[in-house]
């Protein structure tokens, strides 16, 4: 025993002699913190370090079997995914750490403004971590390209579509971005070197700077509302906080980061064995055309941004919001780099980030149900309800027939089936009079085709019969006081009219 | 070779600053020779790097090129195979097609028969953002099913976010062939000069 432990001195003596390694590490482990900063809220930075070397380990295992050909991509992944043995929880454990990454690195942002970490002199270190987010975005995108399926391929033609819209140099960025004039071969061999050489290679350097200038000026202290930071005095004041009332960083704040890290990893473990790997799905091939893209779980809230922007408000907006974006978090610590650090007194910054949050969780739950996309086979799969057919008459059922077979239920939903783009049906005919559906039928407005050329007159009639029986049996249709008029016919009276009164209600069953 | 120049020189910057024989040091005719080997050396790096950076950029950007350079005119079969008031899927390979693209250079393409030996083709690609558009002969519509674009069965726009028709390609017959202009992915930048943009039908969502 004694043996060994001069050995392993000896060999330990060796090494540092040469490496000189001894000091700067205990440096940086033993430098004193401020006692607040020991605390949980301090942990996502390090949590963040710790995915990407869980990427970057899992990222290489992959690599060993994954043939970044589009030949031969998505077979390869099938084969991680059915042959080799744990292939499947290797990709799993890829796709929900990158998951994991990126929300990590979203909350670590969102904390490290909050408490004012950005100002003096860390003004740097916020820089260097927007450049840190910015790749860890493109990491989730050029990686959604490496599983390439069906999504994958889209996912490029909305990138090669969106790139097109840059004035001037649109079809150059485009033929630079797939590598040739359509998405094929060289696209995935470029994402593929992008994802694995260029972006991670860039990462480290940027995370080692990163954590250079968390270790040398240190970490941020607990914001205390009221106490300022000033240029002039905030240096020798840190001092003071850390040398009188600090902690050494090991073990007094690292224990924290220790146990989030591992619970981090666990919980992508977890997620990656209870729901397994992303895809792939269908296999990237054009001419197969059955298919609903969608971007991974990063980018819905951007797919649901591009379905509810007006026309002609969409090419500036995206081009010119991500760079205002950008430019506005790297200027940020210039315009706010002395005064108060505590979110107690920064309303604005507090209403920023709830704001953001919030609008982010809305757009990626729509992103998660597409109510813009038509159901591209509800007409044939979802059936009419029954009780409106129940002794319609001819000309209804007719109508009803339309209805199914011009696929205005892809559309247009009946009894909680069918698509969400326009307004469900269920109760049209209260709202709008026979005419007023003929005319939207025949002319279209807002997002509904106009069927006029696409239905013979016939057809529209049944259609608008059908439509017109869509009420509630206690309620009746929208009736046009001057139709009335012109037919002569006595007003309504207070109870439901029922124009094909058996076929009338849908509530009263 | 310059390295050894400088080493020795990097602690001893002061001896510009230091008073040499013969003149001052702010003196501009005074040049350290290690001093002006270290300039050089830069200058030397600087040169082959920009001699580098040529064939370099010009390998990077080798995609860049003009639209025309990547069409020609490919088949898709016979004319008379698609009949006439029809609208059927159509597929041809790219062009330009390398044997490890696998599958993705089978483009598809809807081809639109007005009369005999009179077309539209049709890109698959919605003018919003590329998604594949389905064609319903029933209703006469192309529907896309990633943001709700729809098209009439002519290829203008019915509603939904995209700005214009559908890409067109164009086309011509020979020897009963029926042949496309065809080759790199149909976008904005490359096709929107093609096609005459048609009026939005329909008004204003919230006037109805």
């Amino acid at each position: 025993m004694q043996r060994l432990k001069q050995t392993t001195s000896r060999i330990y003596d060796w090494l540092e002699l040469r490496l000189q390694l001894e000091a700067p590490i205990k440096d940086a482990a033993l430098h004193p913190v401020p006692r607040d900063t020991a605390s949980w809220w301090y942990v996502f930075g390090s949590a963040a370090f710790t995915l990407l070397f869980l990427q970057i380990f899992t990222g290489i295992l992959l690599a060993l079997v994954y043939v970044p050909s589009a030949g031969e991509a998505w077979s390869s992944l099938n084969v991680l995914n059915h042959q080799i043995p744990l292939g499947w929880f290797l990709r799993a454990l890829h796709g929900w750490g990158s998951n994991f990454m990126v929300a990590i690195v979203f909350i670590h942002m969102a904390q490290v403004f909050l408490f004012g970490s950005y100002k003096f002199p860390r003004e740097l270190t916020w820089i260097v971590g927007v450049f840190l987010l910015l790749m860890t975005l493109g990491m989730a995108f050029t990686g959604q390209v490496l599983r390439f399926d069906q999504d994958a391929y889209w996912g490029l033609g909305i990138g090669a579509s969106i790139a097109s819209r840059v004035p001037f140099i649109g079809g150059g960025l485009v033929h630079l971005l797939l590598g040739g004039p359509i998405i094929a071969g060289a696209t995935l061999s470029r994402f593929f070197a992008f994802h694995v050489f260029v972006i991670p290679g860039l990462m480290l350097l940027f995370v080692f700077v990163h954590v250079w200038m968390v270790l040398k000026l240190g970490i941020n202290e607990w914001p205390m509302p009221g106490r300022l930071v000033q240029r002039a005095t905030y240096l020798d004041d840190y001092k003071r906080l850390t040398h009188e009332d600090g902690i050494p960083f090991i073990p007094g704040a690292f224990w924290k980061d220790l146990v989030f890290s591992g619970a981090i990893l666990a919980a992508v473990a977890v997620c990656a064995f209870v729901f397994g790997p992303y895809g792939p799905s269908g296999q990237p091939d054009p001419s197969i055309i059955q298919t609903v893209p969608k971007p991974d779980f990063s980018f819905l809230w951007i797919y649901t941004v591009l379905s509810y922007l007006p026309p002609e408000m969409e090419t500036p907006f995206i081009l010119i919001a991500p760079l205002l974006a950008i430019a506005g978090l790297l200027a940020l610590p210039f315009f706010a780099a002395e005064g108060e650090k505590s979110w107690h007194r920064r309303p604005v910054a507090v209403l920023t980030v709830s704001t953001i949050a919030v609008c982010w969780g809305v757009l990626t739950h729509l992103g998660t149900t597409t109510p813009w996309s038509p159901h591209m086979s509800a007409w044939s799969s979802d059936p009419i309800p029954v009780h409106h057919l129940q002794s319609a008459t001819p000309l209804v059922r007719q109508g009803a027939v339309v209805f199914q077979a011009k696929q205005c239920r892809n559309c247009h939903s009946i009894g909680g089936a069918g698509g969400e783009r326009g307004p469900a049906l269920d109760d049209v005919a209260t709202r709008m009079t026979i005419d007023q559906m003929r005319f939207k039928v025949v002319t279209g407005g807002g997002n509904m085709p106009a069927y006029g050329k696409n239905l013979s007159p016939a057809e529209i009639e049944g259609l608008v019969s059908f439509l017109e029986t869509l009420h509630p049996a206690n309620e009746p249709p929208a009736y046009d006081a001057s139709r009335r008029a012109v037919d002569g016919e006595q007003p309504p009276a207070n109870s439901a009219p029922q124009p094909n009164p058996p076929a009338s209600g849908n509530s009263g069953r | 070779m310059s390295n050894e120049e400088n080493r020795p020189s990097m602690p001893s910057s002061q001896n510009l600053t230091a008073p040499v024989a013969g003149g001052s040091a702010n003196d501009p005719r005074i040049v350290s020779r290690r001093w002006l080997l270290f300039k050089a050396s830069i200058a030397l790096n600087g040169i082959v790097g920009v001699v580098l950076a040529v064939p370099i950029l010009r390998y990077f950007f080798a995609p860049w090129r003009k639209d025309a350079s990547f069409n020609s005119w490919v088949s898709l079969g016979a004319a008379s195979a698609f009949p006439a008031g029809e609208t059927r899927l159509a597929f041809y390979k790219s062009p330009s097609a390398n044997s490890w693209d696998g599958q993705t250079d089978n483009v598809a393409c809807y081809v639109r028969s007005e009369s005999a030996n009179q077309f539209s083709v049709f890109a698959i690609n919605c003018a919003h953002l590329g998604c594949p558009v389905r064609w319903f002969p029933q209703s006469q519509l192309f529907m896309c099913p990633c943001h709700g674009g729809v098209y009439y069965a002519d290829g203008s726009r019915a509603s939904g976010p995209p700005e214009r028709g559908l890409f067109t390609y164009d086309w011509k017959i020979a020897s009963g062939e029926l042949l496309i202009d065809a080759g790199q992915m149909p976008t904005l930048s490359n096709s929107a000069k093609l096609v005459k943009i048609s009026a939005a039908q329909g008004d204003c969502s919230c006037s109805g």
